[in-house]
């Protein structure tokens, strides 16, 4: 079997994006950028506008206004040149009936490839995905997760230069779900294609992109690199979104050695920075770098330069985990708890905890800088 | 039950025996009714894509004129070509009343709102999002509607079927139109209401059981393909 060489990702940008139903405008984004080879994950809740956004920038469908720029050309839906270069699988793999080789090589067919070659093309990408010579099953009775491979490879097929997935794990149960979306992130990274990953899932969105954009009713409320945004959302919305604590508010008061000290009313917080004394910025923590320890544990040596007294004020089960809210010196800081340490620390509202994480872990930015 | 039994004896001896009259008037049956099936399948299996899978202004008003020209009794749909094709009518100087194309004229027009109408409601049930699936992998909007339609080739093939099965037992607009001309125009439906007439009700029945042979074996067609692909149909 030949492999056939991976074509470089474009650029895929966008400007001015309005798209209305009715009287409701479903998406109003002034800008959207993904560079070559990159990974955009559109993060959002249900309804945001994400799907919408998605069919407009892989020309599916028009935007009422705004431009959609691919490798730096301006291109509308009625480009099918254009089109040629993406590809797109869904959160439904909506496969078609027939085989599964008959809906791998469908795209391939339609660009009227040889048989010999299209034969040759299928069985890799089916390789890609973990299917290897599963070709002549009938695509309607694979299960979900099998199914959901095969609309990769039928993607993946095409070499596009730009991969859309539209929520393509959301359907799938939680143990299938983990594998492909390590899969995926794998598969996105060694074919570098530019890639829109639209999802609800940040875990998801954090295994496979560069970057994010957080949608909320079609307007877009944060972008930018997925650590940077993660780490500190830039609103509270977002960081409920986002399972983050909320951003807090402080101001340098020590800057030495790429380690600064924010006061945020009461305490000071230790971060990796440089920004110089006297600037007012905003700080956050990902819950999952916040450990607790019980008020009056013998805390063991390490690196962690942030230790503080704190009260727990919320208690929220998630599940396997928990998500804790607690309250250092007037400020919110939020932690994540698996259920066992949950029990075992008798951890309720109203408990004294100290609360510990590293410098590095926190994310500073200057205020008034987005 | 005496009349049954000469009837199946009548029928297989007609069949047997080579009747020119008989073998003349299955031919006519058939002509007329591919041609009014493939006419009928042409104008209908466009206008019931664009009604089942595209939106715009006045389609529910096309849906309910297309599902009520399904109804209109055929005795109906022969008079208006009927008028049309007469000698005063405005198609009257083509001098087609009484021959099998007028025949094929009424029965594509009895033959295409059914297949227009089952073809829209077997594209309606094709997910919208499949085609947007096909559109991003590269297809055109004519490729995209044939795949709509592959996908939903079971329920237009059905309403194929079920022109053809309007055709073939209508008797209305070919006794109105064709003139029921023996050796011409006659069909087996006409033939049947003739023999019926004269009395020979063996005859008429053994034509009856003609007609029912063919409908059998145009379902058990279908039914044989759809067991043949049940293997890549959706459960």
């Amino acid at each position: 079997m030949t492999t056939r060489t991976t074509p470089a990702g474009i650029s895929l940008q966008a400007t001015g994006i309005r798209k209305t139903y009715g009287k409701r405008t479903v998406v109003d984004v002034a800008e959207v950028r993904i560079e070559p080879g990159e990974t955009l994950a559109l993060l959002g809740p249900s309804g945001a506008g994400k799907s919408t956004l998605l069919a407009i920038l892989g020309l599916l469908e028009p935007a009422d206004e705004g431009t959609v720029l691919l490798d730096g050309r301006e291109v509308t839906h009625r480009d099918k040149a254009a089109r040629l270069q993406m590809a797109a699988a869904f959160q439904s793999p909506y496969l078609f009936k027939g085989t599964v080789a008959d809906n791998v090589s469908y795209g391939l067919r339609l660009r009227r490839m040889l048989s010999g070659a299209r034969r040759s093309a299928v069985a890799e990408a089916l390789e890609r995905v973990g299917l290897a010579g599963w070709e002549d099953r009938s695509a309607l009775t694979l299960s979900g997760g099998e199914a959901q491979r095969v609309a990769l490879a039928r993607a993946l097929v095409l070499r596009p230069r730009v991969l859309l997935l539209d929520e393509p794990l959301s359907s799938l149960d939680p143990l299938i779900k983990g594998r492909l979306a390590q899969d995926f992130a794998r598969i996105i990274r060694e074919e570098s294609m530019t890639t829109l990953y639209v999802t609800h899932d940040q875990n998801e969105a954090m295994a496979v992109a560069d970057t994010m954009m957080i949608l909320r009713d079609g307007v877009a409320v944060a972008s930018g690199p997925v650590d940077e945004i993660t780490g500190l959302p830039p609103d509270a919305w977002t960081a409920t979104f986002l399972g983050a604590g909320e951003p807090l508010e402080g101001e340098v008061v020590s800057s030495a050695e790429g380690l600064v000290g924010v006061d945020i009313g009461g305490a000071v917080v230790f971060a990796a920075g440089s920004e110089a004394v006297g600037t007012p910025v905003l700080l956050g923590v990902r819950p999952e770098d916040v450990l607790l320890f019980e008020g009056d544990a013998e805390i063991p040596q390490s690196t962690a330069r942030n230790r503080f007294a704190g009260t727990v004020t919320e208690v929220q089960s998630w599940g396997a985990m928990h998500h804790m809210t607690i309250d250092v010196a007037g400020s919110p800081f939020a932690s994540r708890v698996s259920r066992a340490s949950v029990r075992e620390l008798g951890l309720e509202a109203g408990s004294f905890v100290q609360v510990v994480f590293k410098a590095s872990a926190v994310r500073v930015r200057v205020r008034g800088d987005r | 039950m005496q009349v049954f039994a000469e009837a199946v004896v009548t029928a297989v001896t007609l069949l047997f025996q080579g009747s020119t009259e008989l073998w003349n008037v299955i031919a006519v049956t058939f002509e007329v009714a591919i041609v009014s099936t493939a006419a009928g399948v042409v104008l209908g299996a466009p206008m019931g894509f664009v009604m089942g899978a595209t939106r715009f202004r006045g389609r529910r008003l096309l849906v309910a004129l297309m599902n009520t020209a399904m109804a209109v009794p055929p005795v109906v749909i022969g008079l208006v070509v009927m008028m049309f094709l007469s000698r005063q009518g405005p198609l009257g100087f083509l001098g087609l009343l009484y021959t099998k194309d007028a025949m094929s004229i009424a029965q594509t027009l009895i033959s295409a709102p059914i297949i227009a109408g089952l073809t829209a409601a077997a594209v309606a049930s094709v997910p919208y999002k499949l085609r947007l699936q096909a559109r991003s992998l590269g297809a055109s909007r004519v490729q995209e509607a044939l795949l709509a339609l592959r996908e939903a080739r079971l329920g237009v093939l059905a309403a194929v079927a079920s022109g053809f099965g309007a055709v073939v037992r209508g008797v209305g607009a070919v006794m109105m139109v064709g003139g029921n001309i023996e050796g011409q125009t006659r069909v087996l439906t006409t033939a049947i209401v003739q023999e019926s007439r004269k009395g020979d009700f063996g005859l008429a029945l053994a034509l009856g059981l003609i007609l029912m042979t063919i409908t059998f074996a145009m379902n058990g067609f279908l039914t044989w393909y759809q067991h043949s692909n049940e293997r890549f149909e959706r459960s």
